[in-house]
């Protein structure tokens, strides 16, 4: 089948970018999306031009690295789909496709269509770990946790931190992400100990990463390629704003440390 | 809002949770359901015109709204106080949001956001000036053709069989419904409530509270235009 492809190109993250027009003549429809690029780039690099830069990695959905937005929509918009997963088969002879990278304050561009997602691992820094003393692990069974808390927690652990919620929000918002990163450790009680400091830590680091804030327009549940669910950004919000309230400084915080 | 800091004083503490995007979004929520609960007060009022003896209905409502007219002043100031905050406090996470995605896409294609969400931003200040408009035409009289102290009845009337001033309350009103269809869902999610049973539910109040509170105040100024209401009047 024959596509054309408008391509966001750029050659560096102050270069001012620009659409470039590629036609491909002769898609196969049983390829997928990354391997229809690396076909063009195959192309570009045969004629002497530079190939668009992706970014990629386990090509299976797992690893978060793919991701730029087809059509205005994160990922494509196929319901939990990463690009690396999406097959041209979903696509008709004559389709004319728009290909961009995120663009947010906090995901600078690299190159073409890869971004610099580095906020994202601030935001896991500032708190999305918990503290467990060395030695020999506990028994799995020792710990008690509502089935519910669990499937939860594991619902919001899935989140693969591709960046597609952030792109997709109208407000560039990382409320997703980082709710998701939050209620995964609050709801079990391994991450009891640490839950307030959890929440404000992440919750300011993601303000201070300059993405904006969430007006709950439910974009990103729907374009994230895991299905997240925006509770965990409810459960955010709560607690949140409990922890602004309960806040004690560490001795660290106040200076003594 | 880059400035953000670990709270390390119980003042801080209070700047840094309203210098957070999630403290902000409380102070719009909480704010936003202050005026959505004085819109349904204020349409329960209105309705009052389909009643028998419509005219001395309402002048007996307005005067027991003025029975204190202390309280009523509390309650002005409270009011405004929310409405400000409120735009204020949007006017900051609008210009927040607009620095996080300096350049806009090529190509952006909602997905399963209603028009109404996107639209909070056109909505909102269209009911700020509508809100200007409407103080200054029923309840000073000063913008309304043929005024009347203590007598709503006949300033609704005579204000709404001037076509313009009528088709703006009716824009409004609409601009009033497809704000709340989305805000008053929204504030429980921003407050940090959501839950598979009963999120569902909230949703569809959202949009019928919404429908019924646009609705009810639109078919007023709809019926003086045709004539059903202010027959008695001339
Ligand atoms: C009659 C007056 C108003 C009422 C009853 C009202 C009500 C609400 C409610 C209930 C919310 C949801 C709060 C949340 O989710 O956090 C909201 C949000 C909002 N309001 Fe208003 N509002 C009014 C006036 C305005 C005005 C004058 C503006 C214009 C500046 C405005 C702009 C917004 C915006 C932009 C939002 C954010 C939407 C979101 O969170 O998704 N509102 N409003
Ligand atoms: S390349 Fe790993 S998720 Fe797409």
């Amino acid at each position: 089948m024959k596509l054309t492809l408008n391509v966001w190109r750029q050659t560096g993250p102050t270069a001012p970018g620009k659409m470039v027009r590629y036609e491909m003549p002769d898609v196969n429809p049983d390829m997928s999306f990354l391997e229809m690029l690396d076909v063009l780039n195959e192309g570009l690099i045969q004629k002497g031009d530079s190939p668009i830069v992706f970014e990629h990695d386990c090509r299976e959905g797992i690893c978060g690295s793919c991701g730029f937005m087809i059509d205005g929509k994160a990922h494509g918009g196929f319901p939990k789909t990463t690009v690396c997963q999406l097959h041209m088969r979903h696509y008709k002879d004559g389709d004319e496709l728009f290909l961009e990278p995120w663009r947010a304050t906090a995901f600078p561009i690299v190159k073409d269509l890869m971004v610099n997602r580095s906020a994202f691992d601030r935001i896991i820094q500032a708190g999305g770990f918990i503290s467990v003393p060395t030695g020999s692990a506990v028994d799995g069974n020792a710990i008690a946790i509502p089935k519910s808390n669990s499937d939860r927690a594991m619902d919001a652990a899935q989140c693969i931190g591709c960046g597609a919620c952030v792109a997709s929000c109208p407000n560039a918002s990382a409320s997703l992400f980082t709710g998701a990163k939050i209620a995964h450790l609050n709801l079990l009680p391994q991450g009891q100990p640490e839950k307030l400091d959890r929440a404000l830590h992440m919750v300011t680091t993601m303000n201070e990463e300059m993405f904006g804030s969430c007006t709950n327009l439910r974009e990103c549940e729907a374009t994230c390629p895991k299905g997240i669910s925006i509770e965990n950004i409810a459960i955010m919000n709560r607690h949140f704003v409990e922890a602004s309230f309960a806040h004690r400084p560490t001795a660290s915080e106040a200076g003594a440390g | 809002m880059a400035t953000a800091v670990v709270p390390k004083s119980k003042i801080q503490q209070s700047l840094a949770l309203y210098q957070s995007s999630i403290g902000k979004k409380y102070v719009v929520a909480i704010t936003g359901a202050l005026l959505f609960a004085f819109t349904v007060g204020h349409m329960l009022g209105n309705l009052q015109i389909y009643l028998p003896n419509a005219e001395e209905a309402l002048i007996s409502y307005a005067k027991l709204l003025r029975t204190s007219m202390e309280v009523l002043w509390v309650i002005r100031i409270g009011l405004l106080t929310a409405f400000v905050l409120h735009i204020v406090t949007i006017a900051q996470l609008y210009n927040l949001n607009r620095s996080a995605r300096p350049q806009a896409y090529v190509k952006k294609t909602p997905t399963v956001s209603t028009f109404a969400s996107r639209t909070m931003y056109v909505s909102g200040p269209i009911l700020f000036f509508f809100v200007l408009y409407h103080i200054a035409h029923l309840t000073i009289g000063n913008v309304h053709p043929n005024y009347q102290e203590m007598n709503p009845y006949r300033n609704l009337v005579w204000g709404f069989r001037q076509p313009l001033a009528a088709g703006f309350y009716i824009v409004a009103m609409s601009m009033l419904g497809a704000h709340l269809t989305h805000g008053v869902w929204s504030m429980f999610q921003s407050v940090g409530f959501n839950h598979p049973r009963y999120t569902p539910l909230i949703r569809s109040f959202a949009t019928t509270a919404a429908a019924v509170i646009s609705l009810g105040n639109i078919s007023i100024p709809v019926c003086v235009l045709l004539g059903i209401i202010g027959k008695d009047v001339v």
